[in-house]
């Protein structure tokens, strides 16, 4: 075998009840390079990634690290022999330190019992100084950005000595800039001899990085390709099957009459902070808003105050010509405000309900679904059908109970019950957060008619791309304030990216 | 949204913790130079005997031993994630065991039995805590439920097994501590008691220290709060929770033999009253640390106290039903008003697997 080889896996197969996550997955990885592992969600990367690690074990297949051969790996050994993995979702102990999260179970002692935290400390200093990853390792991880998260993360693998880093998603979370950071750092870590898998499911990133891009579908490998010979279209097509628009068809706006006027709002959060503080804001028919932002800086509290679950602290909001500033959410729906909530799961959807029963939640009450007290299931259904015939929503039946189905199905059961209606406003909160590029291809163009067809557009969404392949006029929010509005046509990615850090555009010029 | 909320509550905490430790200091100092001079000076004639007298003192860290050992056993067992409600079951079936064993041993020297009934009583309560963690971790069964199947298990046991015509004889007596036991009132009422109060007070000390400064102590707070970090790391969760869960077993059977074996001296059905729930009340509102566990428990036993020598001093302006409620409504305003903003173990209850 060639010596240059660190990593190997070999007809890697793996069974989930109903799924085959992994198909005889094989590919190798070299020392000093940078892997990217291109696939949508659910190719099974991160099960593969997890077998690895030693957190699942395959049904069927081998995994070579430094040539050796394992059937079934722990943790433990996949530590010991070098692999480390920085999680999609961080493995963080949050109300733990740097430090005492960094050693945790590789722990630094002064005797057999306890813990040598003063040496830990300057260990943990020491990493990050020869790595250029700057942190405080006396911080609570709870009160770092996650960004900074991110390199404690990293950190936490390069202590344990990984030759191997696995980073799974690792962009997603992070703005602009700090992901050209985390790109300084990998190309760091490579010149020094580390090799690192690097997971995601966006093309830009992995030309802008990788040396060596393995495509994954289904559970099967599907290709490799070299991003000096690759582009965004022949990678988007080799990851999905098929031909693949990645740009949204759309028009020029044509902007009529304000539809929600948001005056000087302020709104708490959970805790009775405020979160959202004197934003004012028009939406008109026939446009999309875009907010944009880094996730935490008050979209969550600013879509639910516009959809009437969330009190407000100060300021006005008019929907369609009434004030709404005071009214419950069910007024908001019968405004003709629709709303794709952020988290489909806890918001969007009744998961043990049927598909039929879901599609009418937000008019279930009013006839023809209603007579008086009892609900006519005939009309729900037939309704029902016809929405999921419309929307293209994949179920067995519409007595299917919502859970069961996949989440881009969930997803477009959610935008049809909400866009199934006449509408004057949507309010839409991340809305393809998860999802295959099939289903976000599918509510883009949603979105795309509804403004066509005059209803008015609020957009919320930590995606760049997708706020500026939809907006029309783009707002940042910066700890819960309007940083900046741009107008979409002529937005940069620099220049959102700057705003969305709470650089202020003056600052920007005057640095 | 969700973190944010958590890092704010997190911040509020110590705030809090730092603000209450401070007041908890001035509170301390202040009460140890009034139950001097109580002690000591024309004072004494007063009503404040009933608030700072000895005997006052004495009684709440006699009252507060059970509380908290039972604390401390929810503090080992909910610090690794499992809801440990079945205290009290574990701290009546220890006592019962203790006091069995006591019983069949009282032929041999004092000593010797008093050995083998408190080894029993841990004994007893690690089983009854084996149990708890079987059914919990490898069951994977409701942990509030499986801490009722423990209760009601405890008391149908000890219930059945009791026979009224055992009579145990003797029982740990006070030892003074030396030099120490002269210090004025502190020292008559922290340094002349019995074993099992010293080696509530020990460890009280030792575990607050292994919490937060040994391996142990690490992985048992990564375990409770996100065991997937852990479990990536390699380390074994759900052994560790096998462990801790049985270890606050043990210390819930010790305060079961205190009960039996320093306390009363004897074993009444049913006789923990209560206390393992209390106990579970003085770890919430100690922020599941055991020094703050020791605090409460230390507020609780002072109400009861507090309640008896009001009784004793033949108060009469207040119905005695009143002064009875004492213990319990300290309990729930204590509860109550710190329940928001303690911060209990984030993956506390739930079952984790690793695939």
């Amino acid at each position: 075998m060639d010596t240059d080889v660190v990593l190997e896996v070999r007809n890697i197969t793996k069974q989930f009840p109903g799924v085959l996550a992994n198909d005889h997955v094989s590919f190798q990885l070299h020392r000093g390079e940078i892997l990217a592992l291109l696939g949508e969600n659910g190719a099974g990367k991160t099960t593969l990634m997890n077998i690895i690690y030693g957190l699942y074990h395959q049904d069927d297949g081998e995994v070579f690290i430094q040539g050796e051969s394992f059937r079934a790996l722990s943790p433990r050994d996949a530590i010991t022999r070098g692999v480390g993995m920085v999680h999609q979702h961080f493995q963080l102990v949050e109300p733990m330190t740097v430090t005492e999260n960094i050693i945790l179970g590789s722990e630094v002692m002064r005797n057999k019992v306890f813990l040598d935290i003063d040496r830990a400390r300057l260990q943990v200093d020491d990493f990050s100084r020869r790595y250029g990853l700057e942190v405080n390792p006396d911080a609570v991880i709870e009160d770092l950005p996650v960004g900074i998260q991110q390199r404690v993360e990293i950190i936490k693998a390069l202590y344990r000595q990984a030759q191997i880093l696995i980073l799974d998603e690792p962009t997603a979370v992070l703005t602009p800039q700090e992901i050209e950071d985390l790109f300084r750092v990998m190309r760091h870590l490579v010149e020094q001899g580390h090799s690192i898998i690097f997971i995601t499911h966006k093309l830009k990133e992995v030309l802008a990085v990788a040396h060596r891009i393995v495509v994954m579908r289904n559970g099967r490998v599907v290709g490799e390709a070299l991003p000096a010979s690759s582009t965004q279209g022949s990678l988007a097509s080799m990851m999905v099957g098929r031909e693949v628009i990645l740009k949204v068809p759309k028009g020029p706006a044509n902007p009529g009459a304000v539809v929600l006027d948001v005056q000087n709002l302020h709104v708490c959060d959970e805790r009775g902070q405020t979160a959202v503080k004197g934003v004012t804001f028009q939406v008109r028919a026939g446009e999309i808003l875009g907010v944009a932002g880094v996730q935490g800086n008050g979209q969550t509290e600013l879509v639910e105050a516009v959809t009437g679950l969330r009190p407000l602290e100060e300021g006005r909001m008019i929907l369609a010509e009434k004030d709404v500033s005071k009214a419950p959410p069910r007024r908001f729906t019968e405004q003709g405000s629709g709303h794709i909530p952020e988290n489909r799961h806890r918001y969007g959807m009744v998961e043990p309900y049927p598909v039929s029963e879901n599609l009418v939640l937000n008019c279930y009450y009013t006839t023809p679904f209603a007579r008086g007290w009892v609900r006519d299931y005939a009309a729900i259904d037939a309704y029902a059908t016809h929405l999921i015939e419309l929307f293209d929503v994949r179920t067995p039946s519409i007595a299917t109970p919502a859970g069961n189905l996949s989440g881009g199905n969930q997803q477009k059961m959610v935008v049809a019950r909400e866009l199934g209606r006449k509408i004057a406003l949507l309010v839409a909160a991340q809305p393809t957060r998860g999802l295959d590029v099939g289903s976000i291809e599918f509510i883009h163009g949603q979105i795309v008619k509804q403004r066509d067809a005059g209803v008015a557009v609020l957009l919320v969404s930590s995606e760049l791309d997708e706020i500026m392949a939809l907006a029309d006029r783009i707002i940042v929010m910066y700890k819960g304030e309007i940083i900046g509005e741009v107008d979409a046509a002529t937005a940069t990615r620099e220049q959102l990216g700057l705003l969305m850090a709470g650089v202020r555009p003056e600052q920007a010029e005057s640095a | 949204m969700n973190t944010a909320n958590k890092k704010q509550n997190g911040r509020n905490l110590s705030a809090l913790m730092r603000l209450t430790s401070r007041w908890s200091w001035i509170v301390v100092v202040v009460l140890f130079t009034l139950a001097v001079l109580v002690e000591r000076t024309a004072l004494g004639e007063t009503w404040l005997r009933v608030f700072l007298g000895k005997s006052a003192l004495n009684f709440a860290l006699r009252a507060a031993v059970p509380l908290t050992l039972g604390a401390l056993s929810g503090v080992i067992c909910e610090r690794s994630g499992i809801i440990n409600i079945g205290i009290e079951g574990m701290m009546l079936a220890g006592a019962f065991g203790a006091f069995v064993v006591k019983v069949k041993t009282g032929a041999l020297p004092l000593p010797i039995s008093l050995f083998l009934a408190t080894m029993t009583a841990l004994l007893v309560g690690g089983v009854m805590a084996y149990l708890h963690a079987l059914l919990s971790i490898r069951y994977k069964v409701n942990q509030i439920i499986s801490g009722t199947v423990i209760i009601t298990l405890a008391t149908g046991l000890t219930t059945y097994f009791f026979n009224p015509d055992w009579i145990s004889k003797g029982k740990f007596g006070d030892i003074a501590i030396p030099l120490l036991s002269k210090i004025p009132v502190l020292g008559e009422v922290l340094f002349s008691n019995g074993l099992i109060t010293y080696m509530m007070l020990i460890l009280v000390v030792a575990l607050q220290v292994l919490l937060f400064h040994s391996q142990w102590g690490l992985r048992t707070r990564a375990i409770g709060e996100h065991p997937r970090a852990a479990d990536t790391m390699g380390i074994n969760v759900n052994r560790m929770r096998y462990y801790n869960t049985i270890i606050g077993g043990m210390l819930a059977g010790l305060g079961g033999a205190f009960l039996v074996l320093e306390a009363v001296g004897q074993f009444k059905e049913g006789m923990t009253a209560g206390r393992g729930f209390i106990s579970l009340a003085a770890m919430i509102f100690g922020n599941w640390t055991p020094v703050g566990a020791f605090g409460a428990a230390l507020l609780f036993g002072y109400s009861q106290a507090l309640q008896n020598e009001l009784l004793l001093a033949g108060v009469t302006s207040v119905p005695r039903h009143f002064i009875s409620m004492l213990p319990y409504v300290v309990t729930i305003v204590a509860v109550t008003g710190f329940v928001g903003r303690t911060r209990p173990p984030a993956a506390e209850g739930q079952v984790y697997e690793s695939e």
